[in-house]
């Protein structure tokens, strides 16, 4: 009964919010709302039982989409033009489709009955015989790992794929920073954020640590490789965002970075190609060990380590890139007042 | 009782709101956050139809029976972080097509674009007809 209360809760509130994004003209207010609202979404993941997933979207949707929004607002502006594009007509067309669905939800099976199709067929088997056939306690890793670990190699190839697609939009040319300048940022950092900047220096390790722990605890608890990569990138985020990026990137260097996203995937395809070597199938661990379980174990760490890599270097690429372009905006359009107030 | 459906419910009105934004506004930014409200209302479809009443996170532990479908928490997990990839390509995009026309709104982009079409046009149009009369 509490349980149905929460998640009725949070699901009024989640639509409260999403309401309140459609109305808002101003885009700093709307990207806070989307931070909110991705963090109403992972308390609501973890009231339904997916823990694994609430750890991605808290990461991601309350910390990493919010503050790319950020970046991208003070590039192209924060006020939004109040003319809507037939907004009657844009309202007729959802109203009606949004019946159709609801219309269609009549005939699904109620919320929670454990007779619903989507638990008769495969999900069985995961629940009672993956401990023989995988031998980890956490079902989401041995399902993401091990049976659909094809398609999970898909998916970090689509998510490298898009950080190439960032850097080629965004990256810019960098000159060499000059260290006066970075002395500079860090004086003023210090002066204007002190309890922020000793708080997070404090943060950041621990940050690190858990990072590391939902990585390689991924069997035993909820955790695995996406989890721990968005988590260890926001400490990344964290400390660029305190310590001002041309510090940020002389601790993280870029090239390194951008070279851990792909070995990250080779190694993924790597294990697959071993597999196939030692008689197996693509990705089946079975084989990389005499014992298969001990097989299973070596390349669901090996794989979860790829994914890892090229999970949090992708988003410290995406980032950077982000964030380096609007430094170099901001410079442009400084030199320029500089060159129009010596015109005058 | 049809409170059993208020789930699905739910994920209809994010996700026809998350639509209102992406066909109705203008701006390109605002186009992108209604579109993750709409990607986020499939996540929570995805992870309401995993849950099974009475059943707990699905980490096998001895003496619990009923866990959670595991399934749909994996295509979920691996689609959010898909997500903020695809999300942070297309706002690679808004930034560059602000530097290319100095505006993100749709309306400024679409009369810039005509403009140079017509330009283009008439370009066309006035080289033609002076080819016709030279010889």
């Amino acid at each position: 009964m509490i349980g149905l209360l929460i998640d009725i809760t949070l699901l009024t509130l989640l639509v409260g919010v999403a309401i309140a994004i459609a109305r808002m003209k101003d885009l700093f207010a709307v990207a806070m709302l989307a931070g909110i609202y991705g963090l109403l979404t992972a308390s609501f993941f973890v009231a339904m039982d997916a823990v694994d997933v609430a750890f991605t979207e808290a990461a991601v949707g309350a910390g990493i989409s919010t503050l790319l929004m950020f970046v991208v607002i003070t590039m192209t502006g924060r006020s939004e033009d109040p003319v809507r594009h037939k907004p009657l007509l844009a309202l007729l067309v959802v109203t009606i489709t949004g019946s159709l669905l609801i219309f269609g939800t009549l005939d699904m099976p109620y919320f929670g009955a454990p007779d619903a199709p989507i638990h008769t067929h495969v999900a069985p088997r995961y629940i009672n015989d993956s401990m023989q056939e995988v031998g980890v306690i956490n079902l989401v890793t041995a399902v993401l790992a091990s049976y659909r670990a094809f398609d999970t190699f898909g998916e970090v190839v689509v998510v490298f794929t898009a950080g190439i697609g960032v850097l080629a939009l965004l990256s810019v040319a960098r000159r060499r920073e000059d260290d006066a300048v970075i002395e500079l940022v860090n004086d003023s950092m210090h002066e204007q954020h002190l309890i922020l900047r000793i708080v997070t220096k404090m943060l950041i390790p621990f940050i690190l640590l858990f990072a590391l722990y939902v990585q390689f605890h991924g069997d035993f608890g909820p955790g695995g490789g996406f989890q721990a990569g968005v988590i260890f990138a926001s400490a990344i985020f964290l400390y660029a965002l305190l310590f001002g990026l041309s510090t940020a990137r002389r601790v993280i260097n870029q090239s390194i970075i951008r070279l851990v996203a792909a070995v990250g995937i080779l190694l993924y395809g790597c294990v697959g190609v071993v597999s196939m070597l030692n008689g197996g199938s693509f990705l089946d661990y079975n084989v990389l060990s005499s014992d298969p379980i001990a097989g299973q174990h070596l390349g669901i760490l090996l794989i979860e380590w790829g994914v890892g890599c090229t999970v949090a270097s992708v988003m410290v690429i995406i980032f950077f890139n982000f964030a380096g372009r609007q430094e170099d905006n901001q410079k442009a359009q400084n030199e320029e007042d500089i060159d129009a107030n010596r015109a005058l | 009782m049809l409170i059993g459906l208020y789930n699905y419910w739910v994920v209809v009105v994010l996700m026809m709101i998350g639509f209102y934004i992406v066909i109705a506004h203008g701006n390109l930014v605002k186009k992108i956050v209604g579109l993750t409200i709409f990607q986020t209302s499939v996540f929570i479809f995805y992870i309401s139809i995993a849950k099974v009443e009475g059943g707990t996170a699905p980490i096998l532990h001895a003496g619990i029976e009923v866990y959670s479908n595991p399934l749909p928490h994996v295509l979920i997990l691996t689609a959010i972080v898909v997500g903020i990839s695809t999300t942070a390509l297309g706002l690679a995009l808004t930034v560059r097509i602000k530097e290319a026309y100095g505006s993100i709104e749709e309306s400024e982009i679409q009369s810039q674009d005509n403009q140079i079409q017509d330009a283009h046009t008439q370009g066309a149009l006035s080289q033609s007809t002076e080819s016709r009369e030279s010889p």
